[in-house]
């Protein structure tokens, strides 16, 4: 179980890189990394992003 | 870049925090390489782009007609049924800047010091060994590295190079906005010498929306809200140009989105070979979320430190405490207090609004976002506005809670 990233959604703007507990996403220049070891599903990307760009499996 | 080349200071980062400590560091003289992920200084920006006169005047900076696009003479509040108050006054208040100008500007100026610059450099990782730090670079597919003994983390909410070094920078949901926004042209309807906010639950929860006027019928048009709304900012903002008839025939001519630290700085901002500042430290006005002149302001206090850590070669944390001590006695102290202001606002619901909006003046609005209501004002505030209104009291009497004068029951 691993967040997922719509890439034709995301402005590349870092917030959920910021919020994440366990550093498991990384913003290069024009994409975001998600590594799915690290994440946990919490949803705190979901809730920070201001376009909907981010979701979690349930 | 060659491999393994070695600076005094590396600045990551290159916004306003750390292009204004990068060029403090290079007019003393001393190596300093700014490094950012991104292709374009400036842009995307992640701000409404205003500047209040007072940050002008604290940091010696002179408005240039080049990037000082609007001249800011006042604001206005709108209650959720459309009331406002506003101020507006003759003299200049602040502008909107351009910002992707601007910090070209800064950037000119901290080469010409004798910094260097690299775009598209994105730190992968960073490690200490024998009193160093030693930066991995991935350019262009390949990766470098570079050392230094002080990192400045500069890098945004997003910054991950404090973590790398052991600082843990990371931001509470709770305490965190979301926030969107256009740059829309040929729009109308609105006073291009105001900053206008909106305010309502249906508008913004937990937030705002705002209108920061640019020329000839441009302006940023944003919100900001509390990240554990069920609908994103930009559902919110969407759905309220639709109704304004000045904006909907508008076009969008940039889309911006970030997350905005509202919760108060970092309690410690620094730990051996690292000072932070700018976003990365959460330096933002705790109240409306702004954070330029603050992040110019705490990149140059960054640098202060910075410079003295390389006199003395220096380099432990505890040697560099004194930044963020001389961060909140010059400016995080007074900041800090706004904090509550925020918290006070978030508890306000739609009548309330359109009550203060009735009642209360402008100056009055400022001062309690100021945390700097004194006590005749709350007096006359308690004594003559809240009084009909019990909800209110209860709110306000807990936002005044520590504070001396406060009027006994």
């Amino acid at each position: 179980m691993t967040a997922k990233n719509n890439p034709n959604k995301c402005l590349y703007c870092g917030g959920c890189v910021g919020v994440c507990p366990v550093q498991a996403i990384t913003l290069k220049d024009t994409r975001l990394v998600i590594d799915p070891k690290k994440c946990i599903n919490c949803g705190a990307c979901v809730s920070i992003c201001p376009v909907g760009a981010n979701k979690v499996e349930k | 870049m060659e491999m393994d080349e070695k600076y005094d200071i590396v600045i990551v980062g290159a916004g306003p925090a750390g292009l204004a400590a990068s060029i403090k560091i290079a007019n003393e003289k001393i190596s300093v390489l700014v490094l950012d992920r991104k292709q374009e200084i400036g842009c995307p920006k992640r701000c409404a782009e205003g500047l209040g006169l007072g940050w002008f005047n604290r940091l010696e900076m002179e408005p240039k007609k080049e990037w000082c696009v609007q001249s800011i003479h006042g604001a206005a509040l709108y209650s959720p049924n459309g009331d406002g108050i506003q101020m507006k006054r003759k003299e200049n208040m602040g502008y909107v800047l351009e910002r992707k100008i601007f910090e070209k500007d800064l950037a000119m100026q901290a080469v010409q010091a004798g910094a260097k610059i690299l775009l598209k450099h994105q730190v992968i990782s960073a490690e200490r060994k024998d009193d160093e730090v030693i930066l991995t670079i991935e350019a262009d597919n390949q990766t470098t590295t570079v050392r230094t003994p002080l990192v400045l983390a500069c890098d945004g909410v997003d910054s991950l190079v404090s973590k790398m070094l052991g600082l843990d920078t990371k931001l509470d949901l709770n305490e965190t906005d979301a926030g969107y926004q256009y740059e829309m042209t040929g729009i109308s309807g609105y006073d291009e010498h105001l900053l206008h906010l909106y305010f309502g639950t249906d508008v913004a929860p937990r937030g705002y929306i705002w209108i920061f006027p640019k020329r000839d019928g441009t302006a940023n048009v944003g919100i900001g809200i509390g990240a554990y709304e069920e609908k994103t900012a930009k559902y919110y903002l969407d759905k309220w140009i639709k109704e304004q008839d000045g904006l909907k025939h508008g076009s969008i001519i940039e889309v911006n989105a970030g997350a905005i630290p509202v919760g108060g700085f970092l309690d410690k901002m620094q730990t051996d070979n690292l000072l932070v500042a700018g976003d990365a430290g959460h330096m933002v006005d705790p109240i409306h979320g702004g954070g330029i002149g603050i992040a110019l302001e705490g990149g140059r206090i960054a640098a202060k430190h910075a410079i003295k850590a390389t006199r003395e070669g220096k380099y432990s944390g505890e040697d560099l405490k004194a930044y963020t001590k001389d961060w909140y006695d010059t400016r995080g102290n007074e900041l800090m207090k706004r904090l509550k202001g925020r918290h006070l606002l978030e508890q306000l619901n739609d009548d309330d609004f359109n009550y203060l909006a009735g009642s209360i003046t402008m100056e009055e609005a400022l001062k309690i976002g100021n945390g700097a209501l004194t006590k005749k004002d709350k007096l006359l505030l308690f004594s003559k506005k809240l009084v009909t209104r019990p909800g209110l009291v209860k709110i306000f009497m807990k936002y005044m809670k520590d504070d001396a004068g406060m009027p006994k029951k």
